[in-house]
């Protein structure tokens, strides 16, 4: 019986492989905490602010790095900061000069991609300039997992604790400032846990991909459902699927982990774009029937 | 007028943005209970003097006084409202916002709160569209949907920017009768208006601004023809001067007091 096991091709590897099975436990805390926070940063149209800020946390990290090597608390703590920094950095910029935000955000982006890597290269090999760039899911240390756990756990208690805020937020900003209750904490934590999320999926998914279990499955999520609750929901199992599906196809192919789950995700996005019930083509269809 | 309590005071009352005056030097009290045509030309501060009581316009000398009232127990609805339509709410939760002072973070609506949102969205026609998401509404049952959510909200002093730009008739003719509800109530209301039939049908009391204040008081004799002839003259006056403004500056100013119609 558990030489049947042992051969599935789906369960067989994480049955065998401790790292398959840590890999496959970092990417589903992550798949539950990160792609809410991407669906309510693609209602508010700041998906590309979220790459910025991915990109924002690599000089911290790489600061962390440079003081304490590859420690999971020196990097995060760097990262959190450095997030932190532009994501409100790039809201005061936009406010106080004529630049408008995604401008800001580009340069800030830039800026970081650039530094980060000149301080990783300065302190380490390419397989570290690697592991910052791509992550390293099959790699992942006990505090990194724990770090995953923990940041899920709190963002969806956050999520639970300012639900509704937040969508009167994304509804209607003036509304909740003008009600004179928790606009701004509202914000700033929305921020500070989107930050705290792509600090998380840093361990996993490196700089460059660490955006991609947020948002692409909350995009894909789009063309399956329609209220937010539902939205929410098939992000979670849109994302959880593509961890699956990327380890999986990793282990069997012998390609890199980060990006086989970033392209399992992004596979799920263009099936979701064809074939989902709000899709391109069955939308066609159901609005032609609607006209009749 | 009566002995009934003021709802609004301004007084001396300048404001602008970003130090730039939008309504000069304004003296006027609003009662408890009034329902105010705030009128003037395109330019005259309406919307700044709006914005002013609500705290999102600077003031730059004098006082608006809420009367004890905090902004968050004033209703404003502005003109044009940030409302993201794209994203996936039902026309009831987006209803339901007006109970969030009352509700909060955790609280369910219960059945208090549930028949006052069935009652406004009834009042404003909506009944039977509970469930549909706000895309799916055309503007003027948006408008109606922020009329409702208004009326959830239960403010006793309600400020309406332009509330009919751009809205049909019937859609006009029906949140008028909101509006007369509210005043039968014995809500305050402030409404910017640009229609002087309207205004003279459906509004008691008058407010004419260029700026400055022209007139206020019972809607006739405000909305008399030297009045409006002073007030559209004294508008263009400002945006001349303006435009004299040296340089660069005047331009900008110009561009403001667009921003302020």
């Amino acid at each position: 019986m558990s030489g049947a096991l042992l051969a599935n091709p789906v369960l067989g590897p994480f049955v065998e492989f401790a790292f398959m099975r840590r890999a496959l436990v970092g990417c589903l805390a992550l798949s539950l905490s990160a792609p809410p926070i991407g669906v309510f940063l693609v209602l508010r149209r700041m998906s590309l602010m979220s790459d910025a800020m991915a990109h924002a946390i690599l000089p911290g990290a790489a600061l962390g790095f440079l003081v304490g090597g590859l420690s999971v608390p020196a990097m995060t703590a760097g990262g959190l900061a450095a997030g932190l920094a532009v994501a409100l950095g790039a809201g005061l910029v936009a406010r106080h000069t004529v630049l408008r935000e995604d401008a800001s955000l580009a340069a800030f982006y830039l800026l970081s991609l650039a530094s980060g890597v000149t301080l990783v290269s300065m302190g380490g090999s390419n397989v570290d300039l690697l592991h910052f760039l791509f992550g390293s899911v099959l790699a992942l240390a006990d505090d990194a997992i724990v770090l995953l756990g923990a940041v899920a756990s709190v963002t969806l208690a956050w999520l639970a604790l300012v639900y509704r805020p937040l969508v009167i937020e994304c509804v209607d900003p003036l509304f909740l400032r003008l009600s004179g209750r928790a606009s701004a904490l509202t914000h700033l934590s929305f921020l500070a846990v989107a930050v705290l999320n792509l600090v998380a999926a840093f361990q996993a998914l490196g700089t460059l991909l660490a955006v991609g279990l947020m948002i692409l499955p909350a995009v894909a999520a789009r063309f399956w459902a329609r209220d937010l609750g539902a939205l929410i929901a098939a992000a979670i199992a849109l994302a959880a699927a593509s961890s699956v599906a990327g380890l999986l196809i990793s282990y069997h192919f012998g390609v890199p982990s980060g990006p086989a789950i970033i392209l399992s995700a992004g596979g799920a996005y263009l099936l979701s774009l064809l074939a989902g019930p709000r899709g391109a083509l069955l939308r066609r269809r159901s609005e032609s029937h609607f006209k009749g | 007028m009566s002995p009934r309590k003021p709802a609004l005071a301004f007084r001396d009352l300048t404001l602008g943005y970003e130090r730039r005056p939008a309504v000069h030097h304004l003296t006027a009290t609003i009662r408890e209970g009034d329902l105010v045509a705030l009128v003037g030309p395109n330019g005259a501060g309406k919307s700044t003097l709006l914005n002013g009581v609500v705290g999102r316009a600077e003031v730059l000398g004098g006082a608006v006084d809420r009367c004890g009232r905090s902004v968050p127990e004033i209703g404003y609805l502005p003109q044009r409202a940030e409302i993201d339509a794209a994203f996936p709410i039902s026309v009831h939760d987006f209803v339901a916002i007006g109970a969030w002072r009352r509700l909060g973070f955790w609280r369910r609506a219960g059945h208090d709160e549930e028949a006052r949102i069935a009652e406004a969205l009834a009042r404003v026609s909506l009944g039977g569209f509970e469930a549909r998401p706000i895309g799916t509404l055309s503007g003027g049952q948006l408008q109606r949907a922020l009329f409702a959510r208004t009326i959830v909200q239960d403010a006793r002093v309600i400020l309406l920017d332009e509330p009919f730009a751009a809205i049909d008739a019937r859609t006009t003719a029906d949140l008028l009768r909101v509006i007369a509800r509210w005043h039968d109530e014995g809500r305050t209301v402030i409404a910017a208006l640009h229609d002087f039939a309207q205004v003279r049908q459906s509004f008691p009391t008058s407010l004419l601004l260029a700026r400055e204040l022209i007139a206020f008081g019972a809607t006739p004799s405000v909305l008399a023809p030297d009045n409006l002839a002073r007030g559209s003259s004294l508008v263009e006056a400002w945006a001349e001067q303006a435009e004299h403004c040296h340089g660069e500056g005047g331009h900008h100013h110009h561009g403001e007091a667009g921003v302020a119609a």
